[in-house]
């Protein structure tokens, strides 16, 4: 009964919470541009307008095409369960679960690409391959990022594995991961989340053809798996599960904001990168990762 | 002591990596002139006890790599009228990639030296490594004779760097001879670029393979 009640709240808070940081973003944005903004719970008032509203469908697409959008929201859901928060541990802890988290992440995107190859357009194909191509270094860099953390606590679980500091190497973590943050969740030197642009869209092309519903999945989706990366690399850098439970919620609502700040700050300081230019910054995440694994493995063998 | 050491060479090697990266000449005079300022503080960390010598071999060091070698360099694009993208024999995701190689390569391979106990948990001996071959390859890689003047300088900031492990028996005249060679050849390598740029409308160093007689 405890555990079922554990895992509602914490479901709620996920869901509750993710669209919270889009409208954060967005407000840091409007502020340093001088301009009002729209309302920080606007995502809210979006994803309730998408619900109400009907699906126009293609002739030419299948069940695909909705079913995509549904099993991304709930793999990255799955995914959002195994992370753990602070000293009360995760949803959903076992050995190698960091493995899963990885695999969920990408059956997401594929599922969305999925869904959008489906509409059988080809400026949808030419999102997918810009998003895949994206995701394939970015990936190398997470994966490079749970080796450290392996490597430095001895363990293969999330739940003990983002419990200890990372100690010498926490800095280049924090920059891997943050450079990782920015390219997964389609934010500014890799993608401009409000262009429409036919030539210039990455994510946003893969999900024109949706609407109603789907869309808001994947909106909803967006910005789950932005508050996922932004706790991870919160738990990744910071000792949560020294602190006790109030301390380590408090700690880790602290740090997302302050991410939230800085994605919103990067956004509005820097430009998007040119296309070419976007495979040597995902190189850099990647590079600062494995300098943090590096120095993780030197720590280990004095 | 050696924390902050530490910190300051792997800053060091972070910097000649940041090198390999740029696209811009500008920034990689930057990159290389700050690398050789932060190498150049180290002598005064290194020695225990303060001596007016020691002093006066970092503040040269900072002096000649930090300020009047970037501004002769400097000079030299400006007066050649250079266009001020680096244009690289091997693109920049590859030569980052190498160099990062070459630093992991370097703190593998120091670990396998047999060095004495005070130097084995230093950094000194991977980051002069890896900034020699990151030299090495900065040197190979571009094809601007400005850029491979750098690479020249990121190399002799990684000998530098193993310099220091003999700093108590280096004696300060050798410090100096090398400081003055250092800034003879980059004054020899501005005018070269000069004359390269009247020749050739270009500092592409792979026309001078079609010199005749």
């Amino acid at each position: 009964m405890m555990t079922a009640l554990d895992i509602f709240l914490r479901l709620a808070a996920w869901l509750l919470l993710a669209p919270l940081l889009p409208g954060l973003i967005n407000k840091v944005k409007a502020w340093v541009a001088g301009r009002r903004g729209p309302p920080v719970l606007q995502l809210y008032f979006d994803l309730a307008k998408l619900w109400r509203k009907g699906v126009v469908l293609s002739t030419a697409v299948s069940p695909a095409h909705i079913i995509g959008p549904a099993v991304a929201w709930i793999a990255i859901l799955a995914a959002a369960l195994l992370l753990p928060v602070g000293p009360a541990g995760a949803a959903l802890s076992f050995r190698g679960d960091a493995l899963l988290f990885v695999y969920l992440l990408a059956f997401a995107r594929f599922s969305i690409a999925l869904a959008a190859l489906d509409t059988g357009s080809a400026f949808e194909g030419m999102g997918v391959a810009r998003e895949v191509s994206y995701a394939v270094l970015a990936e190398a860099a997470i994966i490079t990022a749970l080796l450290t953390l392996c490597v430095q606590s001895g363990s293969v679980s999330l739940a003990t594995m983002l419990a200890p500091a990372a100690g010498a190497g926490a800095a280049l973590l924090a920059a891997g991961l943050f450079g990782v943050l920015l390219a997964e969740n389609c934010r500014v030197p890799f993608d401009d989340p409000n262009t429409h642009l036919e030539l210039t869209m990455v994510h946003e092309a893969m999900v024109l053809d949706h609407s109603g519903p789907p869309l808001a999945a994947i909106l909803h989706g967006a910005a789950l798996k932005l508050l996922l990366f932004a706790v991870l690399l919160t738990e990744a850098v910071l000792p949560l599960g020294k602190l006790s439970l109030l301390q380590a919620i408090g700690a880790l609502g602290a740090a997302v904001l302050v991410i939230a700040v800085a994605v919103g700050l990067v956004e509005s300081l820097l430009a998007r990168l040119a296309f070419r230019r976007v495979p040597l910054l995902l190189t850099t995440a990647f590079l600062f990762c494995l300098f943090a694994l590096l120095v993780a493995w030197k720590g280990a063998t004095p | 002591m050696s924390g902050a050491m530490n910190l300051l060479i792997g800053l060091a090697m972070g910097l000649s990596l940041l090198a390999l990266a740029s696209s811009r000449l500008p920034s990689v005079i930057r990159a290389a002139a700050f690398q050789g300022m932060i190498l150049g503080t180290l002598p005064l960390l290194l020695e225990e006890k303060f001596h007016w010598l020691v002093v006066a071999v970092a503040l040269g060091t900072i002096a000649v790599k930090g300020f009047i070698i970037p501004n002769l360099l400097r000079r030299a694009l400006r007066a050649a009228n250079i266009d001020r993208e680096v244009e690289p024999l091997l693109g920049f995701v590859p030569s980052l990639l190498l160099g990062a190689a070459a630093t992991i390569g370097a703190a593998a391979l120091a670990s396998e030296l047999p060095l004495r106990p005070e130097h084995a948990k230093s950094l000194l001996v991977p980051g002069a490594f890896a900034t020699v071959v990151c030299g090495f390859i900065l040197l190979i890689a571009r094809t601007k004779a400005i850029s491979q003047v750098c690479g020249y300088l990121i190399l002799e900031n990684g000998i530098y760097l193993f310099g220091l492990l003999l700093i108590n028996s280096t004696p300060l005249l050798v410090e100096a001879g090398i400081l003055l060679d250092l800034t003879v050849a980059v004054f020899v390598i501005g005018i070269i670029v000069d004359r390269i740029q009247r020749e050739f409308d270009t500092l592409d160093t792979r026309k001078l393979t079609s010199l005749r007689e």
